[in-house]
């Protein structure tokens, strides 16, 4: 448990002259993730650790970042044959390689990270239990190597979707911001999942399923048009709704703009996002006497 | 501003023993607590407010300050709070009651390596490691050459840590860490790893760490290196410090507390560290005299005979003797595990194990002897501890021990030639 309560009377920085003191008592209620001094001190560390991640996450790999392309790419051509062509989902006029490829790029994004994430503790228990830093790091460290992954695929998905001639909009300018509501829904959940996942190891078990499930309940394989008002607009609590229905819009450049679904799954990314620190940070003091 | 680099007040941490059932358990059995609770049939104990008998106070009430540019050893049992103590000051687990106030940057190498990725090279483990433990990257980059030439890694820079030899590992590893600038170095027995000119090496630079007027507090078993390295030393025992005071004094209370456990019946002897199966018990230990004389006076050179008496005969016994010197430098073990055509198994010897030496090659001074015994696979009862012995100048082949200006605890059996 690691306390953090700075106090006031070596207020000066750590690399300052007068070095700072620091209090190590109880704590209580949320105050370690939530601190932006104690994230600062260690951003060297922060950095290292994302460096770490993506260094790490394709070692050893024949086919290395190429990974990160392939497995929406994989999915795509399934997807296109079995939902596509042999069941005839409708993919609202686009050709549904792109309709669906469009989807599974932050789709992947957000798994990944989920899967990842939740086992970054427990993955990393021998820092936990020996070095302090704030551990937050850990799930956040895994979210920053996504957005390596990210980045490739995006550069890919541009790629075909000029060669299918398609033309971007300035809807494009509005892929920062999804991508925004993708992270924190992934961070608030990988948080929450990684913490628990200390004490109760069966988060490992659930989370590959719940993944599926998931990906079953966001409109990657089907357009959320396909569902009647109210439930369309309500589907959009499930953040990554006004993500995949947004980067659909933003990279094809087709279509009205899903503003209401973005807007909706933004506040339901934020509470997420809220709620998941808050429980880490409540439980974060006992990582090391539990992992 | 003061010079106080950390101050405690009634600093205690508690953990709650039976942690594979409330820390392990499944989210089943959460879930059902959880519902429990709901149904209010059971009041919700929150682990910061509960207080019953299942708890342990590994650290109670500790109050301490140390100054900066001190040199502090823990020193007391396994289990009587040392690392707690560190783990608590590093930030790494938070204490459950009391305070304690930190004044300077923190580092602490609570074991080499930690933190090394299999994956990375060298390189980029010195900057992962270096960070892990506190270090600013340019602070890295600045003493970079430095640490390569301190773990004699140069031509490896580029190999994953993974294809490393242990050695080199360790090595890499605590060069990272001895070259940490911080204001205050909290040590636990990081010393004890690699071969033994790099640990004389590692031992140097702690000597220059304590030196340069850093803080340090050192906890290590080897209280030689302990009374080398410290100028004071604090002695836990149960959570609590029992001692405080010039290393030397605590040293010796801390052997003291031993001696006095010793003279206790072993039955009774109730050590932290004491754990087994207990199938059978250890009752007494004794080094005897085995030439003839009064068997009470040990002298160097003549056959001794070390006893071990236990409660109950348990088939495939097997027993380790440990050696240690007064500072608790082991000085040899036997085992007899290791087996040798000169070994027997008599069926008359009863619930007793009995080791034979023909010659006792030990300086003069005082020893102890910690007991293992194993059956089954199990270690059945181990006492640190057990027996302690003095031993009386004496003759080895016919030469004087100890011989004048002798070091060491141990003297061989040798010949020399010599030109005419």
């Amino acid at each position: 448990m690691e306390t953090l309560a700075p106090e006031g009377r070596g207020a000066a920085d750590v690399t300052g002259t007068r070095p700072e003191t620091i209090r190590l008592q109880p704590t209580r209620g949320f105050s370690r993730v939530l601190a932006p001094k104690e994230l600062w001190r260690y951003r060297d560390l922060a950095a290292q650790i994302a460096l770490r991640d993506i260094t790490v996450r394709y070692r050893q790999t024949a086919l290395g970042g190429a990974w990160a392309v392939l497995q929406p790419i994989g999915f795509m051509v399934v997807f296109s044959l079995f939902f596509g062509r042999l069941a005839g989902v409708t993919s609202n006029g686009l050709p549904y390689a792109l309709f669906s490829l469009a989807a599974l790029v932050p789709w992947t994004f957000f798994a990944n990270a989920l899967l990842l994430g939740s086992d970054s503790l427990v993955a990393n228990s021998a820092l936990v239990s020996k070095i302090y830093f704030p551990r937050i790091f850990m799930p956040a460290g895994i979210l920053v190597a996504g957005c390596v992954d990210l980045m490739i695929s995006l550069v890919i998905l541009m790629a075909i979707v000029l060669i299918y001639g398609f033309t971007p909009t300035l809807a494009f300018l509005s892929l920062p911001l999804l991508i925004a509501i993708a992270a924190a829904a992934a961070l608030g959940t990988s948080s929450a999942l990684s913490a628990i996942n200390v004490r109760f190891r069966d988060v490992r078990y659930v989370i590959p399923f719940a993944i599926q499930m998931w990906l079953f309940a966001t409109p990657v394989v089907y357009p959320s048009s396909l569902l009647d008002e109210p439930w369309r607009t309500l589907s959009a609590i499930n953040p990554m709704v006004g993500v995949v229905e947004g980067f659909r819009w933003a990279t094809l450049g087709s279509g009205e703009a899903p503003w209401d679904l973005i807007a909706i799954s933004a506040a339901s990314a934020c509470v997420l996002l809220v709620a998941g620190l808050a429980y880490f940070d409540r439980v974060e003091r006992r990582f090391a006497d539990f992992v | 501003m003061s010079d106080v680099a950390i101050e405690s007040h009634g600093l205690g941490k508690r953990y709650q023993l039976g942690l594979h059932r409330r820390g392990y358990g499944t989210l089943r059995e959460a879930i059902a607590e959880a519902a429990r609770r709901a149904a209010g049939r059971q009041p919700h104990h929150d682990d910061d407010a509960y207080d019953g008998p299942d708890l342990l106070w590994a650290l109670r009430d500790l109050s301490m300050t140390i100054r900066s540019g001190e040199v502090v050893g823990l020193i007391g049992h396994n289990g009587a709070g040392k690392s707690t103590l560190l783990k608590v000051l590093s930030r790494i687990t938070e204490p459950s009651e009391g305070h304690a106030d930190i004044t300077g940057r923190i580092g602490s190498l609570l074991e080499v390596g930690t933190g090394f990725h299999p994956e990375l090279t060298g390189r980029e483990n010195i900057f992962l490691n270096g960070s892990i433990l506190g270090m600013r990257r340019a602070e890295i980059r600045a003493r970079f050459d430095e640490i390569v030439e301190f773990a004699e890694i140069e031509r490896f820079l580029d190999t994953p840590v993974k294809r490393y030899s242990s050695g080199m590992s360790v090595r890499l590893a605590f060069a990272v860490a001895a070259h940490l600038e911080p204001e205050i170095l909290l040590v636990d027995e990081v010393l004890a790893v690699g071969d033994a000119a790099f640990q004389r090496k590692s031992l140097g630079k702690m000597t220059e760490v304590a030196s340069e007027g850093r803080t340090v507090v050192f906890v290590s078993h080897n209280l030689a290196i302990i009374q080398a390295l410290c100028e004071r030393g604090i002695l836990l025992e149960q959570g609590q410090a029992q001692a405080d005071g010039p290393i030397k004094e605590t040293i010796d209370q801390y052997l003291g507390t031993l001696e006095r456990a010793s003279g206790q019946d072993l039955l009774e002897r109730t050590d932290r560290d004491r754990r087994g199966y207990f199938e059978t018990w250890i009752r007494a230990v004794g080094l005897r005299d085995a030439s003839g004389g009064p068997p009470d006076v040990i002298i160097s050179g003549h056959p001794a005979k070390i006893t071990v008496e236990l409660t109950e005969e348990v088939p495939s016994l097997e027993c380790q003797l440990t050696i240690a010197d007064s500072l608790g430098q082991a000085v040899t073990t036997l085992d007899s595990e290791i087996s040798a055509p000169v070994d027997a198994r008599d069926p008359e010897v009863g619930p007793c194990v009995e080791c034979e030496i023909s010659s006792l090659p030990l300086l003069p001074g005082r020893y102890r002897i910690d007991v293992l015994v194993k059956a089954k696979r199990h270690i059945q009862d181990g006492l640190q501890g057990a027996a302690f012995f003095e031993v009386q100048p004496g003759v080895m082949n016919g030469r004087p021990v100890p011989p004048a200006g002798a070091e060491g605890s141990v003297i061989v059996p040798h010949a020399w030639r010599l030109p005419a």
